[in-house]
């Protein structure tokens, strides 16, 4: 348990030298077995000290690695404090989850990477492997660390390896704009992070996620009796940026356009882990929220509005990652419902739950993709259960996990959401069982679009020659849809297991279980020797009742999608033409992209390019006016040099001149003239001399 | 006299040279024959001097025409105006 800090440095130092001799000298196969031995290793530590952790009593272990930034003194609410971050890890029941998760599907995904990326030129995968590792030890930072500020190392360092990867094909302009996308939207939300942080100083004048739930235990909570107080404050500031990082209403936009990285990079950032930091951080702060239920109540409807959204939006999308990304929006909004309703344990059980089955679903579109030489239009495929079998079982296994049938993982997360919504606010539980539907729609959508019903893709060479089915030699002509490697078969097949056993751990009391993962989690949540809220619990029967209903929901989901999808596909088209308007408003994803071009980018361009105007105009005017005068002054004086002062200069020059000019006649240069002058110059004196005397 | 306007009419430097002697040998008779009336030896020693002078003055002199010529292919004295404005 000691050890954990070594648990992110194994995949930075993978990263570092990936990064620094891989892309130089090490082959595709060497890149990429270097960084999963990396992760492995980090897995094999994290499951060690998670079996460790189970093992004690106290469920909390901080280990101090450095002193990061040392005492200093600065004011906080109590006058001035000392402001001193050690950079130190905790393992508690929360972080190992969160753990295990990142390390275990972090595993499964760099190994699925190497079948994924092998057509990529030898740098190229070096680069690929070295951000992933990268990514992977910021992710293990963020979990780990047990301070705010430790954390948003890890926060900002995810956010840079998302931005890196997304734009991992930089030249194609839809991938670097997506990735400018994803890092200056989440830039906004990182903006309320950090002020919630400098907030959570100010107030508390620590930064320890321990001290401060410890003295956020002893403030009195915030209910709309007593006002929106400084802990509701902290509260929101912290939500916004949990919203950026974790793709909720407004700030969802870019992990739809995030799909332009490769696949694995979807279904490791953009759907199982770096997505959820923000679940992660509002259930690590879960004492300050309880303490702040009307920032609760915002983060309850938040997260339900924007998994009814997303999920309406996913219902007409054509690209297949792109219903994906939607889905894990829709999910994300669960958690966040959950977290707004006080289940912090249902959110982190959904988000365990929801990283096995979407990284699966994720990867098989990856398979899929691979398999259809880079297609990823659903209308293009169809019929592909022929050609890639074991790409549809582990798919249709994680979308039964997802839509939520007894007894894949889905189930018990999402029933466990419901149930403690539908005791917070029916009105809630109502748009969450809606939600439920369209999800098991979307999917079986996706699913019978890709899998079922006769091919709709491009022809190929030797159509009637299947053989060549599960042979894997791209770089020549397409064969046709085929399997995907081992290398990808084989993860897909490990998370369908989990996806089919992850719920295992959180069967609810009604069905003969203990609600195992919330009492495992509940010391993360609450804080030890304060009164803990009893929850106000459904009786058996009740929780029996919705648990039917929404596996009624589910099943009429799936059979929807069968019918309008397998059995009648000309009925969907008929559908869309119905109800084109609607049509219409979800396939442009209620406009909101055009909505924010329009006011807050078009706005930031038009207030940039007046203050360039006025730049050029007023602060370059200025220095053009000054240039300009020092020009025209420096003229006059020229003027007054050339005529009035070199003027004068000439003038007794050339008086000189003149003068002289009489003068210079006797200059003869002739000896004799010389001579005949002093000659006369004698007699005169002579004679001067004679007559005088 | 004639010595005088031999220095300042003349144009060739050797007859000018010649002239300067005969003004200096000029003013040598004067000075025998007014030590010769006066009787008194001390002009005469003066043109022994002035004698010496001479010829060391010849010697100084010819070399200095002996260099003119040879720069100007010349022995004309208006050629030199060196010193002219």
């Amino acid at each position: 348990m000691d050890l954990i800090w070594l648990i992110p440095l194994l995949p930075g130092i993978g990263a570092a030298i990936n990064g620094l001799f891989g892309i130089r000298f090490f082959s595709k196969r060497m890149a990429g077995v270097f960084a999963v031995s990396t992760m492995a290793g980090a897995f094999v530590l994290s499951a060690n000290a998670f079996l460790q952790l189970l093992g004690t009593a106290e469920r909390y272990h901080k280990v101090t690695v450095a002193h990061w930034i040392p005492p200093i003194p600065l004011e906080t609410f109590n006058g001035i404090g000392s402001f001193e971050v050690p950079w130190a890890f905790v393992l508690d029941p929360l972080s190992g989850m969160m753990l295990l998760i990142v390390t275990g599907i972090g595993l499964l995904i760099h190994i699925y990477s190497i079948g994924y990326i092998e057509h990529e030129p030898r740098g190229g995968v070096a680069r690929f492997f070295c951000y992933l590792n990268l990514f992977c030890f910021f992710m293990l930072t963020l979990v780990l660390g047990s301070n705010f500020l430790v954390m948003f190392v890890g926060w900002e360092g995810v956010g840079l390896c998302s931005y890196l990867l997304i734009g991992y094909w930089y030249r194609k302009q839809s991938a670097s704009d997506a990735g400018k996308k994803a890092f200056i939207t989440n830039r906004i939300g990182d903006w309320g992070f950090v002020m919630g942080v400098f907030l959570i100083y100010f107030t508390f004048g620590t930064l320890d996620f321990k001290e401060v739930a410890e003295a956020a235990s002893q403030v009195p909570v915030e209910t709309a009796a007593v006002g929106f107080g400084v802990v509701s404050a902290i509260c929101l500031f912290l939500f916004v940026g949990a919203t950026g990082k974790s793709a909720q209403v407004p700030l969802y936009v870019w992990l739809p356009d995030a799909m332009e990285g490769p696949t694995p990079v979807s279904a490791l950032i953009h759907a199982a882990t770096m997505v959820t930091a923000g679940v992660y951080m509002v259930c690590r702060n879960a004492v300050l929220f309880t303490h702040a239920p009307m920032v609760m109540e915002i983060v309850a409807v938040v997260g339900a509005l924007t998994a009814l959204m997303a999920a309406t939006i996913a219902l007409v999308q054509t690209d297949i990652k792109r219903v994906l990304a939607y889905s894990t929006v829709s999910q994300l909004g669960y958690m966040f419902l959950a977290a707004g309703v006080g289940a912090f344990g249902a959110a982190a059980f959904h988000l365990m739950t929801h990283a096995f089955f979407k990284a699966l679903l994720f990867l098989g579109s990856g398979s899929v993709i691979h398999g259809m030489n880079e297609e990823q239009d659903m209308r293009q495929m169809g019929g592909l259960k022929l050609y890639m079998p074991v790409t549809f079982v582990t798919m249709l296994i994680g979308a039964i996990a997802i839509a939520g049938i007894p007894p894949f993982a889905g189930f018990f997360s999402k029933d466990l959401i419901l149930a403690r919504t539908f005791v917070h606010s029916p009105m809630l539980w109502v748009i969450g069982a809606v939600t439920a539907v369209m999800t098991a729609f979307y999917m079986f959508r996706l699913i019978n679009m890709t899998f079922f019903g006769p091919y709709r893709g491009p022809d190929w060479e030797h159509r009637q020659d299947t053989s060549h089915a599960g042979d894997d030699d791209h770089g020549h002509a397409w064969h046709g849809p085929h399997e995907s490697p081992q290398l990808m078969t084989v993860p897909l097949m490990l998370l369908s297991v989990g996806a089919v056993v992850a719920g295992f751990v959180g069967i609810p009391a009604a069905l003969g279980g203990s609600d195992a993962i919330e009492h495992f989690l509940e010391p993360s949540f609450t804080v030890a020797g304060a009164p803990v809220a009893e929850a106000h619990h459904l009786s058996h029967a009740a929780e029996w009742g919705l648990m039917a209903f929404s596996v009624l929901l589910a099943i009429g989901g799936i059979w929807y999608a069968y019918r309008n999808y397998v059995q009648r596909p000309e009925n969907s088209e008929q559908m869309a033409e119905n109800w084109s308007g609607a049509h219409r408003v979800l396939t442009n994803k209620y406009y909101v992209d055009e909505a924010y071009d329009a006011t807050v980018i078009r706005g930031t361009m038009t207030s940039a390019n007046s203050l360039w105007t006025v730049d050029k105009r007023v602060v370059d005017g200025a220095v053009n006016g000054t240039g300009w005068t020092t020009i025209a002054s420096s003229w006059v004086s020229h003027i007054l040099d050339k005529y009035v002062v070199d003027g004068l200069i000439n003038l007794v020059a050339w008086a000189c001149g003149e003068a002289s000019y009489l003068f210079r006649r006797a200059q003869t240069g002739l000896i004799q003239n010389y001579a005949f002058a002093s000659l006369l110059g004698v007699f005169a004196f002579v004679t001067w001399f004679l007559f005088t005397r | 006299m004639i010595g005088v306007i031999g220095v300042l009419v003349r144009r060739n430097i050797i007859i000018i040279f010649m002239s300067i002697e005969l003004i200096l040998n000029a003013v040598n008779i004067n000075l025998v024959a007014s030590s010769h009336q006066l009787q008194d030896m001390a002009g005469q020693v003066f043109v022994v001097f002035v004698i010496a002078v001479a010829a060391a003055e010849a010697a100084v002199g010819l070399g200095i025409l002996i260099a003119f010529y040879r720069n100007k292919e010349t022995v004309n004295i208006d050629e030199v105006q060196l010193m002219r404005w």
